[in-house]
């Protein structure tokens, strides 16, 4: 059976068991009110991608730099990096938002208009603790001859690392990264409990003002969709790409 | 080259059961005036940590080294400053595998010797023909056999026009039929003249290019001489054992 109809018989079967509950449950759609509120969800989309953008970066920096930490022979760096990213990896992001904002940022006397600066720091560092241990892995798939051979050539130690192992960990971790990329959308969405005016918060107010609640939160659905889909096709496209280039 | 070891000694410590192996047991050696020095004997003898001493990519514990009355240094800055002028070939996995036959090539020249990228593709233009890699230079380490990966590893130690080249057992990872393109290179460089180091299972081969061999074993020199008088006249009955089970084998 082709590929593209295995797909299709799937997402048929889907749509039909979609279809079936939702005229079982006699709904009364009411999607002219939402339709209103379009530019909302436009904002609200927007906002997501850029959050999630400037999130993936800073995420991207302290990811390496804890991975780096991760290795580190000092005992005292890498007890910091662990412990980093145990108590990240092992807590909701929920709570990390609401101490980042009620406790810290209200500990440094930060305005609200600086709530998305902390709101992309706290997922930052929720997203770096998860980055942290996927570069940790692509730096440890380097084998150790290629470090010999960098320093039999004579090369410093930090062109060791641009030169030859950040090229080829990177092409080890993209795969992954993409994964959390996805990840990241999806987690950003909590961003509303600190009031930040991102798609699901947004959908969230069309919901109260409109009391249409399917027909608010299916846009949600289909808008995330809209940025994960691609991106794991991505991913999986990257995995096949570089799976040939091993040596 | 001369080359000069007087009682090296090196050991490794396992962090996880804190106990230290010693490899190099007080090793000494003095060649003569030689092109090339092989070194022989069994596996965990010490003989590729002794290589690596001398490629400057360890530092021994005591004990020091001096090719032609100079002493290798122990500050890390230094002996890359040596590293640079000397090249090195390990068993595998020598090329970045990220990078094309070519840019392997590349590197060490544009990066490490400060030579444009015009300069540095003119410089192993040559090389490559002579080696018939020329087709080879544009594909990825994952596309060539593992002998085309070594003579490009080789290549890569020789462009940058070193003193002297450290092959570390460079045909052990391969079949017969590669080894015997690699080894042909290597004859090849004895015939124009490169000084190097080799540490081989290749008696035969040992026979061929060596102006000395050394044996060792137990972290030691069990045996040094002149090639033939080595492999013909050796009592020693380790060394006999030895060639009598690599001969055969």
């Amino acid at each position: 059976m082709p590929r593209w109809l295995a797909y299709l018989i799937v997402l048929a079967l889907l749509s039909a068991a979609g279809v079936w509950a939702f005229a079982s449950l006699d709904m009364n759609w009411n999607w002219g009110v939402v339709w209103d509120y379009r530019a909302a969800f436009w904002q609200g989309w927007w906002m997501t991608v850029l959050l999630s953008l400037a999130s993936l970066l800073t995420s991207s920096l302290i990811g390496v730099t804890a991975a780096m930490m991760l290795r580190s022979s000092m005992p005292l760096v890498q007890a910091a990096a662990r412990v980093y990213v145990e108590l990240i990896r092992g807590t909701p992001l929920l709570v990390q938002l609401l101490i980042g904002w009620y406790v810290v940022a209200a500990a440094l006397r930060m305005g609200t208009d600086q709530r998305y600066l902390v709101g992309v720091l706290v997922l930052s560092l929720f997203s770096g603790a998860y980055m942290a241990e996927i570069f940790r892995g692509g730096l440890d798939a380097i084998p150790r001859a290629q470090i010999d051979s960098a320093r039999a050539i004579g090369l410093t130690p930090w062109q060791t690392l641009g030169l030859v192992v950040l090229p080829q960990a990177v092409r080890i971790v993209l795969p992954s990264v993409a994964g959390q990329l996805v990840s990241l959308i999806k987690d950003s969405s909590l961003l509303s409990v600190i009031s930040i005016a991102e798609f699901t918060f947004n959908a969230r107010n069309v919901n109260s003002a409109t009391y249409s609640t399917l027909e608010s939160y299916l846009p949600l659905a289909v808008g995330y969709l809209a940025l994960t889909l691609p991106l794991s096709a991505l991913s999986r496209w990257l995995e096949r790409r570089f799976r040939y280039e091993a040596a | 080259m001369n080359l000069v070891i007087h009682d090296l000694v090196q050991r490794f410590d396992d962090p996880r059961s804190g106990r230290s192996t010693t490899v190099l047991d007080g090793l000494s050696l003095a060649t003569g005036e030689v092109q090339s020095l092989v070194l022989v004997g069994p596996s965990g003898g010490g003989k590729s940590t002794l290589l690596r001493i001398l490629a400057g990519l360890d530092v021994p514990v005591t004990g020091s080294v001096t090719f032609e009355g100079v002493a290798l240094p122990r500050d890390e800055e230094l002996l890359r400053g040596y590293r640079r002028g000397v090249g090195t070939v390990f068993q595998a996995y020598n090329l970045f595998p990220h990078l094309t036959a070519m840019d392997n090539l590349l590197l060490p020249l544009v990066h490490v010797h400060g030579l444009t990228d015009t300069e540095a593709r003119r410089r192993v233009a040559e090389p490559l023909e002579r080696f018939g890699l020329t087709a080879h230079a544009h594909k990825r380490p994952a596309e060539l056999s593992g002998g085309q990966k070594q003579r490009i590893a080789i290549l890569r130690a020789l462009v940058v026009q070193p003193r002297r080249l450290f092959l570390d057992e460079p045909t052990s990872a391969l079949d017969p039929e590669m080894t015997g393109e690699v080894l042909d290179m290597i004859d090849d460089l004895k015939r124009s003249g490169t000084e190097f180091v080799l540490v081989t299972h290749e008696m035969g081969f040992a026979r061929r290019v060596a102006d000395e061999i050394a044996f060792i074993a137990d972290g030691r020199v069990a045996a040094h001489a002149p090639a033939a008088e080595f492999l013909d006249r050796c009592r020693d009955p380790r060394v006999t054992s030895f060639l009598a089970r690599t001969l055969h084998a």
